[in-house]
Formats: C-alpha cells, sequence, structure tokens
C-alpha cells in the first residue's frame, strides 16, 4: 500500500514516532500522576464551579428577581451565556464532522479535545434556559408530553422548541460520536493497564472493544455516516439558536442573515476555544509532537476566514441600518446609536475584539506564533461573548418606546453563575485531561506512515 | 476432520496486509484479523463484504421523519389545534414550513442514535462485555491474524514465515 503524501506538505507528527511510541505517549497523562499546576488549576475551577451552584440554588429558592433583569431588558447575561456556550461548542463538531469529509488528515490530532470540549460546552449551555424558566421543577413542560394540563401539547411553531429540540439532538449525537471514537483508544488503555483497578475501568469503558476487521470496517462506515448526519446538525443547532431572535420583531433583532452569521460566528468561537485550551494542553500533557505548528496555524486559517465572514455581517448590518434611514433601526447594536451611545464600551469592545485584531492573523507570523495564537484566542472568547451581549442588552434597551428606554446592570448573582460555568467547565476538562486518552491515537497511527516526519523524511532519502 | 487455527503476530501494517493477499491466493480461510488501528484495504484482501449498516441508517431516518410527521400532526392539528400568534393550525400543509425544523432534528435523532445500537449490538460492544483479543499488543502496535487449515499445518506455517510473521503459535 502506497503511504505517498506529497513532501511539501508538513508532517503532522513530528519526531522519530513509532506505533507504539504514539500508544505511551497517548497514555502517559492518564497512567502518570497529576502535577501541582493541575491541582491548583482543579482547586481554582472547582471553587468557580460551587459558587455558581451557590448562585443557582439562591436563583432557584429566590426567583430571577435576584438577577438583574428589568422590565425592558428581560433577557440579558444568562441568554448571552447560552448563546457563547452553544456557540463554543460547535468547533468541535466542525472538527471532527466536516474536517472528516473533507479528509483533512490535520483533524486527527485535535478532534477528541474538541469533541470533549463541545460537550462539556453544550452542558453549560443547556444550563441557562432552564434555570431562566424560574420554576426549573416544571423544566419538562418543553417536552411532548401528554400532561396534567389536559393534553396542552407544545407549541412546534416556535424557535425557542426547535431549540429544545436542536440543542438535545446535538447534544446526545455529539457524544455518541465521541463515545464510539474512544472505544478503540479505550482498549489500548485498558490493555496496557497494570494496575487491577484502572484496568477494570478501562474494561468497562472499552466496551470490551476487540479491534476485529469487521468491527473496524463497521467504526469507519459509522464515523463517516455520523460525520454525514452531524455536519448539516451542527448547522442546524446555531441556525435555530438565531431564530430565536430573527422571529421576533425586535429591533436589530428581525434580520434575515442571523442564520449564517450566527454559524460563522459559532465557529469563530469555537475554534478560539480549541485554540486556548490546546495550546496550553500540547505542553502540559507533552503532546507537542501530535499538535503542531501545522494544527496551530489551520485552525487560526479557520478563525480568520469565519472572522472574516462575521466581519462582513457587521457591515452588512451596520450599512443597511443606515441605508434604510428608519428610525426603527438608529439604535440597533450595529448603528451610530449604538456606537455613541451610553453601551459605546460594549460596541467597540465587539468591533476590536472580533474585527480588529483577528485581522493580524493574515501575517504568517503571527498566526504561526503559539503566544500571539493564545492571545488572539482570548480576546476572540470575550469578543464573541461581547457580541451576544451588544445583540441582546443593546437591542433590549432601545425598544420602539423612547419612555422605556433603560440600561442593564448584572448583580453579583449574574456574575457568579457566568463564572461557575466557566469553573464546571474547567472541572469537566480536567478530569478528562487525566483520565481519557486526549488524542485519538487509533486514527492517528493510521496516518503515521504518510503524515508522520520520520517516513516522510525516510522517503526524501529514497528520492521517491 | 478437524481444523487447525493457528495465530500470527506481525508488526507492521503493509506485511501485514501482502501477507493477507498470500494468504488469500494459497486459498486459505482467514478466521479473524485484530489490529490496533483500521488498516486500509484490508478489508477487502481479507474478502469481507461491505457493511449495510449506512442502509439501516437511511431506514432508520426514515422512520425518524414519520414519526415526527405523525407526531406533530397528531398534536398540533388534531388533537388541540390552537391559533397561536395568528398562526392558525387549519391543515398540516399550512403548517408544515414550521415543522421543518424538527422533522429535521428527529431524522436525525433517529438515524445517528439507531444506527450506533445497531452498531454496539452487532459488534457485541456493551459495558461489561469482556474483550476479546488474544494478545493485549493488539491494541497497541501488533496485528494478529487467525488463519484455519483443515490439512497440512506445516505448510500454512512455513507460508507464514515467509510473508513476514513475527510469531505464530496454534489457537488453543
Amino acid at each position: 500500500m502506497s503511504h505517498y503524501e506529497a513532501p511539501i506538505r508538513e508532517p503532522l507528527i513530528n519526531g522519530d514516532k513509532s506505533y507504539h511510541d504514539i500508544s505511551v505517549d497517548v497514555a502517559a497523562p492518564v497512567e502518570g500522576r497529576a502535577n501541582k499546576l493541575w491541582w491548583i488549576a482543579f482547586s481554582i475551577a472547582l471553587i468557580a464551579f460551587l459558587s455558581g451552584i451557590g448562585a443557582i440554588i439562591y436563583t432557584i429558592g429566590m426567583g430571577i428577581g435576584v438577577w438583574g433583569l428589568n422590565n425592558r431588558i428581560n433577557w440579558a447575561w444568562d441568554i448571552t451565556n447560552f448563546v457563547w456556550w452553544v456557540g463554543i461548542g460547535h468547533a468541535g463538531t466542525l472538527i471532527s464532522a466536516v474536517l472528516l469529509l473533507f479528509r483533512q488528515k490535520w483533524r486527527m490530532g485535535i478532534n477528541r479535545s474538541a469533541e470533549a470540549m463541545t460537550i462539556f460546552a453544550v452542558f453549560q449551555a443547556g444550563l441557562f434556559p432552564i434555570i431562566h424558566m424560574g420554576r426549573v421543577w416544571n423544566a419538562y413542560y418543553v417536552l411532548p408530553l401528554p400532561n396534567a394540563l389536559g393534553n396542552l401539547w407544545v407549541n412546534f411553531n416556535s424557535p425557542l422548541l426547535w431549540d429544545v429540540f436542536a440543542i438535545s439532538t446535538y447534544l446526545s449525537v455529539s457524544l455518541v460520536f465521541w463515545y464510539t471514537g474512544l472505544l478503540p483508544d479505550f482498549a489500548m488503555l485498558r490493555d496496557r493497564a497494570v494496575k487491577p483497578f484502572q484496568k477494570k475501568i478501562y474494561s468497562l469503558l472499552s466496551f470490551g472493544w476487540s479491534g476485529r476487521l469487521k468491527d473496524w470496517q463497521r467504526f469507519e462506515e459509522v464515523s463517516l455516516v455520523l460525520a454525514g448526519l452531524a455536519t448539516p446538525l451542527v448547522l442546524s443547532v446555531h441556525t435555530i439558536v438565531s431564530m430565536d431572535f430573527a422571529t421576533s420583531v425586535i429591533p436589530g433583532w428581525h434580520s434575515t442573515i442571523f442564520p449564517p452569521y450566527f454559524v460563522a460566528g459559532a465557529i469563530f468561537s469555537g475554534f478560539a476555544m480549541v485554540q486556548t485550551l490546546l495550546i496550553i494542553m500540547r505542553k502540559v500533557s507533552n503532546l507537542e509532537a501530535y499538535i503542531t505548528r501545522v494544527h496551530i496555524e489551520n485552525m487560526n486559517k479557520v478563525i480568520l476566514l469565519t472572522g472574516g465572514i462575521v466581519s462582513v455581517a457587521y457591515i452588512t448590518e451596520f450599512f443597511v441600518g443606515w441605508y434604510s434611514g428608519s428610525s426603527y433601526e438608529d439604535y440597533t447594536y450595529l448603528s451610530v446609536g449604538a456606537a455613541t451611545g451610553p453601551y459605546w464600551w460594549a460596541f467597540w469592545a465587539l468591533i476590536t475584539c472580533n474585527f480588529i485584531i483577528p485581522q493580524s492573523l493574515w501575517f504568517k507570523k503571527l498566526r504561526t506564533n503559539y503566544m500571539w495564537s493564545f492571545f488572539i484566542s482570548i480576546v476572540i472568547n470575550i469578543g464573541m461573548w461581547f457580541e451576544r451581549f451588544d445583540i441582546i442588552v443593546i437591542d433590549l434597551s432601545r425598544g420602539h418606546l423612547p419612555s422605556s428606554w433603560t440600561m442593564f446592570s448584572p448583580t453579583y448573582v449574574d456574575v457568579a453563575i457566568f463564572i461557575g460555568t466557566i469553573g464546571f467547565f474547567f472541572v469537566l476538562f480536567l478530569l478528562y485531561a487525566r483520565t481519557f486518552p486526549v488524542i485519538a491515537q487509533a486514527e492517528l497511527k493510521s496516518i503515521l506512515k504518510s503524515s508522520g516526519e520520520k517516513y516522510k523524511k525516510l522517503r526524501g532519502d529514497n528520492h521517491e | 476432520m478437524s481444523s487447525t487455527t493457528i495465530q500470527a503476530i506481525f508488526d507492521d501494517d503493509d506485511v501485514l496486509l501482502s501477507a493477507v493477499k498470500d494468504l488469500k491466493a494459497a486459498n486459505y480461510h482467514i478466521e479473524e484479523v485484530f489490529t490496533p488501528f483500521p488498516v486500509h484495504g484490508l478489508e477487502k484482501a481479507a474478502g469481507l463484504e461491505n457493511t449495510r449498516i449506512a442502509i439501516m441508517s437511511f431506514i432508520y431516518g426514515v422512520i425518524g421523519l414519520s414519526f415526527s410527521v405523525w407526531m406533530m400532526n397528531y398534536m398540533m392539528i388534531q388533537d388541540w389545534p390552537q391559533n397561536i400568534g395568528g398562526k392558525p393550525s387549519f391543515s398540516f400543509a399550512e403548517n408544515m414550513p414550521a415543522f421543518v425544523p424538527i422533522m429535521f432534528e428527529l431524522t436525525v435523532f433517529f438515524a445517528a442514535h439507531l444506527m450506533v445500537i445497531t452498531f454496539y449490538m452487532r459488534s457485541k460492544l456493551w459495558p461489561f462485555k469482556e474483550a476479546e483479543n488474544p494478545d493485549v499488543r493488539t491494541t497497541d502496535d501488533h496485528f494478529m491474524v487467525e488463519v484455519s487449515t483443515s490439512n497440512d499445518v506445516k505448510a500454512l506455517e512455513d507460508l507464514l514465515n515467509k510473508v513476514g510473521a513475527k510469531e505464530i503459535k496454534t489457537k488453543a
């Protein structure tokens, strides 16, 4: 079988790695002991998580009056956080599904962690609509169940209900996609384990995976079909999230470009979060050979593309709002009214973080620089949070009736819940990094001979 | 006539692939191959038929679509029609555009989950299932072929050695 790959393509696995080396390197973080840094990070995340739980319990006990919401601004940080977290989730599916369909081999170094990030982010997202219901014990009313209200069914015309179906389908399908991919890697850990307890745990988790030929054939087919299903699914999820806004008649929300613009924004923010996590992880877990400069640069290119789409959407919104000459659009989140009004700082945070700073990625020197990539990823995470904040809060603060114009200020409960979800996310991710095979090693082994540095060198020496 | 199964270990996927081709050419029956990662072309070389799991997924998707159409028609058109926001539910056709997102979601939901459940059942994967790979190295960097023969075991072993097997033993 030919493993030829154009020599001009940079290797995806650096160093003199053999199949066995890949197993050893992927198993190392699981088999080793956590260092001090991990414990410090975990403790901080856990404290944040616990404070969030406290704030959620307080909210449920007292009602959502403890948030900063007011008569006019009835959605604020909660829905901002919801959209932010769902958006972050999109990168994992994009990497594992869309890049699989496009046969992009570089996905294999990062897909496992990106998908883990997706699942953990969607957990956080799901919390917000549920606690925003106020009476969370009635949350099951969103399901189409025959209930005590006399067969009063849910409203299938409502985008909010579409969201229930979209998010739950997305979460559950991502979860099985991720888990199915994990089986061979859990099996590898199981067969390496020396401690009986570890052996037991990984036997349980690996579902008895044996690596038979027929299993692999089905495995590959299932992965391909799941990728084909997950690709339109991921696009549908953020499309539907955007329809929560676009189908209403609030100035600034009632916009037909929301679906594609939201999807691009979601991928933009999701890739930024993947960068944030992986630039740290490749160092801490000694995975520099597998998550290389090529991976970082490729992700930066996706960020540049989706950031460009988002920027074009901003310009379009701004221009069309101005060009319409309608006072209805004078104060929408992308307008002169917003840029110079009391929320000028939120407007300019959005423009600076999402539009101006990411343009630096046009320069190869900057987009292959780890420190700069990390900095940019943080900036984009902040910028995309502001985008949702602007859409929700600025638009709601300036409605049709100037007499009801108002400002929003969050209470400490709003802040604590947001920080709590960040803590929860990192608690999950840090636990994952210590117990799961963080790289899809089985898949990676299948490209070692075509894209590994060692084999590329061998072929180069033979003048093949 | 009793048959003997020989387990041969290989340490390279290219050697394995050509060995499987040679074994097939010599008309041996390949019982099973255990590999740590999917070796492309191996299922063809070993004479495996294509999997039909994608067809099943399509059928599950059709079931999901039909279910969502039935469910929304029953709940919103037949059982309790309501006029919500000036969008009355007189007939399915009029209301259908608003139902498209959930039709899509349930199609994907059924197609994905039932396909994965089918895969787990057919490949016998579930919690507490014992692993059946005879050698633990086959999830790391070794490959095992199980070949059965009913007559000349020696000839088979010679062939395996010739095609590059690292270890050969008889299956207990």
